[in-house]
């Protein structure tokens, strides 16, 4: 795998930019300074950064609720993140949207959205674009095992199959539909073979192994870029979080999270990775944390200082024209 | 000047508007058809009603698109295309599918630009074939256009002539917001003169039909000709009414309407769908808000009842509004002069 010592480096800061975003919002959020539902992405930060390392501004992805990860990977401003979670005027969506509606679509992110399984059908009309204006992109759409159960994700995956445009699904399974375990709700428990059955090329990748899934992203590019129409690439992961902030999470084991913590880890799992073959220096990237650590403390502050909409704002950007 | 069928004039206004601008594209179930068929014939349908023949062998596979039936996926791609720089035209066969993709129109389509913070450009059009009268029952006959009209973010257009379909659907594809354009099945065939090139008609402007001063009907859609009918029969008898025919429900021409219930006094409101919650019981509320002083009796409603569509020939014509009716509406509005 080729792979440069300044894309690691970039790679490493990304997956720490997400967990101390994710990190601090969760804190945030028991002190009473954001409004709303907050889904973290904390824990899946390999499967996001894996994925959008391989993307540039012409390819597009779609999000889902738990969307500040692929929203940072993509290149969302995390300032503007942060404040429009904070729900300030001048957040990256006015604060109009919030957690669940980042989105930046000059960096081809279309957006985090609220509907389990909403977005794949969006991402198949992106892929259609690429197509049609001959773009070079891709499409990439995110979605959890539970999203995997919707008829939308179904739809899109048939109908990317018989268009045969440059689509990538991203299956990430974090093991659990809201509160509810993916033993259950997936009824075959088989995921890979049920995307296989529609016609398309499954990439597994280890969701806690930043190597992994950017290998597997790489054969799923290299296909759907290439003119080898949709594909997708499936991770097993976790989230180290509830499925809200919020969620008491009675449905895990007590010991389930440190455990998780403690040995599936993909921030550890990359440093120990890179650090054991020498590729990076555990210097450079304590150096990273730090630097990140100073990004998101100056986020929170210039989110806590930023001023709130009006009334006024509430009227505007419903339409272009009317 | 030709006239043409309203079915005629939207392919026209398909052609022109492809052939003007390559960042437009149709898709939907069998817009073309044929395609995986047994006997070659690769254009077999044109769309079930005939609208987008011609398209598939001028303009070509990318951009004349057959899809599976997969109501949701084809207006979720339709708005993925809008976001990222195609300007898609997506027909749903029936507007009674609306029920199994509602989630791509109510919670995408009309919130990206809002919820995006202004940043998002969602031109896109759906086509769909409402209304009744074809005796397609419950679930092929249906004019949502209320439901719809009520989703902010959302334009909605509901055409009542081939002239004003035309007009209408090149604004339609040239605006850059998600635009809902219904299409009454039992208007396809109507003809009148329609100008071969190039002219769109404004969003949010009423037509003035007839101009009267007993009575303001405002009627949609397919009640359009039926009041017509109606409205030029009681002029030989010396009753004249303004007939507006708003065109366009979101947005809504408010001003046309009061002004001429300003100068009436009294209103007939026509609609097919059903009167709860509906755009008849939207614009009789708007009259009675803002002109209710200017009102010499209470504002009839003339709609379908509060039931599912009708299958039997009947059942149906009993079911929608008729000329009847809607004569009756205007006598009673008017005190059975």
């Amino acid at each position: 795998m080729q792979i440069s010592r300044e894309q690691m480096l970039r790679a490493y800061r990304q997956m720490v930019t997400i967990r101390e975003f994710e990190e601090r919002i969760h804190v945030d959020i028991q002190r009473g300074g954001i409004a709303g539902f907050t889904h973290l992405y904390a824990g899946q930060e390999a499967v996001a950064v894996g994925v959008c390392e391989h993307l540039t501004e012409k390819d597009k992805i779609i999000s889902t609720h738990r969307g500040h990860g692929h929203c940072i990977a993509k290149g969302c401003d995390v300032i503007g993140m942060m404040k429009e979670i904070y729900g300030r005027q001048d957040g990256l969506c006015k604060g109009k949207g919030g957690s669940m509606h980042i989105a930046d679509l000059d960096k081809g992110m279309l957006g985090a959205n609220g509907i389990v399984g909403g977005g794949p059908p969006i991402a198949v009309g992106a892929a259609i674009t690429a197509k049609v204006l001959k773009t070079g992109g891709v499409a990439v759409s995110f979605s959890g095992d539970g999203a995997s159960n919707q008829g939308t994700v179904f739809e899109a995956m048939n109908m990317a199959v018989v268009l045969k445009v440059p689509k990538i699904f991203v299956l990430e399974n974090n093991g659990y539909s809201e509160h509810t375990g993916f033993s259950y709700a997936v009824g075959s428990r088989d995921m890979v073979r049920r995307t296989e059955g529609f016609g398309m090329p499954v990439f597994q990748a280890d969701g806690y192994d930043f190597f992994s899934v950017y290998e597997a992203m790489r054969q799923a590019t290299e296909l759907s870029r290439n003119g080898g129409g949709p594909c997708a690439v499936y991770a097993e992961c976790t989230r180290f979080f509830g499925h809200f902030e919020g969620d008491p999470q009675l449905y895990r084991a007590k010991d389930e999270v440190a455990r998780l913590r403690a040995e599936k880890d993909s921030l550890k799992i990359f440093r120990q990775r890179v650090t054991e073959t020498g590729l990076l220096p555990g210097s450079d990237l304590d150096q990273v944390d730090g630097e990140v650590r100073d990004l998101i403390d100056r986020a929170v502050r210039e989110a806590v200082a930023a001023p709130a909409p009006t009334a006024a704002d509430v009227l505007t950007d419903v339409y272009i024209s009317y | 000047m030709p006239k043409i069928s309203m079915r005629q004039a939207i392919n026209d206004a398909l052609h022109l508007e492809m052939e003007r601008d390559p960042r437009v594209i149709v898709l939907g179930e069998d817009v073309s058809g044929g395609a995986g068929g047994t006997s070659g014939e690769r254009e077999a349908a044109g769309g079930v009603f005939g609208l987008t023949k011609g398209l598939l062998p001028r303009f070509g596979e990318d951009r004349v698109i057959d899809t599976p039936i997969s109501e949701s996926c084809i207006v979720g791609a339709a708005n993925g295309a809008a976001l990222t720089g195609l300007r898609p035209v997506a027909e749903i066969m029936f507007a009674d599918f609306v029920g199994v993709c509602l989630d791509q129109l109510l919670n995408q389509a009309a919130k990206f630009r809002y919820m995006f913070g202004g940043k998002a450009r969602t031109p896109l059009v759906i086509r769909m074939t409402c209304g009744g009268g074809m005796n397609a029952a419950a679930q092929h006959s249906q004019t949502i256009y209320p439901m719809l009209t009520g989703i902010p973010g959302l334009k909605v257009v509901v055409p009542s002539n081939a002239y004003d379909a035309k007009g209408l659907l090149l604004t339609a594809i040239r605006d850059d917001d998600p635009v809902i354009f219904f299409e009454h099945k039992s208007l396809y065939m109507d003809e009148c003169e329609v100008p071969d090139g190039d002219y769109t008609i404004p969003f949010g402007e009423a037509a003035m039909v007839r101009e009267g001063e007993h009575v303001t009907v405002v009627a949609l859609a397919r009640m359009v000709p039926l009041a017509i009918g109606v409205v030029d029969k009681l002029a030989a008898e010396g009753i004249s009414c303004d007939l507006i025919d708003p065109r366009t429900t979101s947005p809504l021409d408010e001003e046309t309407i009061l002004e001429s219930v300003r100068a009436t006094g009294r209103l007939v409101v026509v609609d097919e769908s059903p009167p709860r919650c509906s755009v008849a019981a939207d614009i009789a509320a708007m009259v009675a808000e803002k002109a209710f002083h200017h009102l010499k009796a209470p504002i009839i409603q003339v709609t379908a009842p509060h039931t599912p569509v009708p299958f039997a020939r009947e059942l149906e014509a009993a079911y929608l509004p008729s000329p009847e009716k809607i004569e009756a509406a205007i006598r009673k509005v008017l005190g059975s002069r």
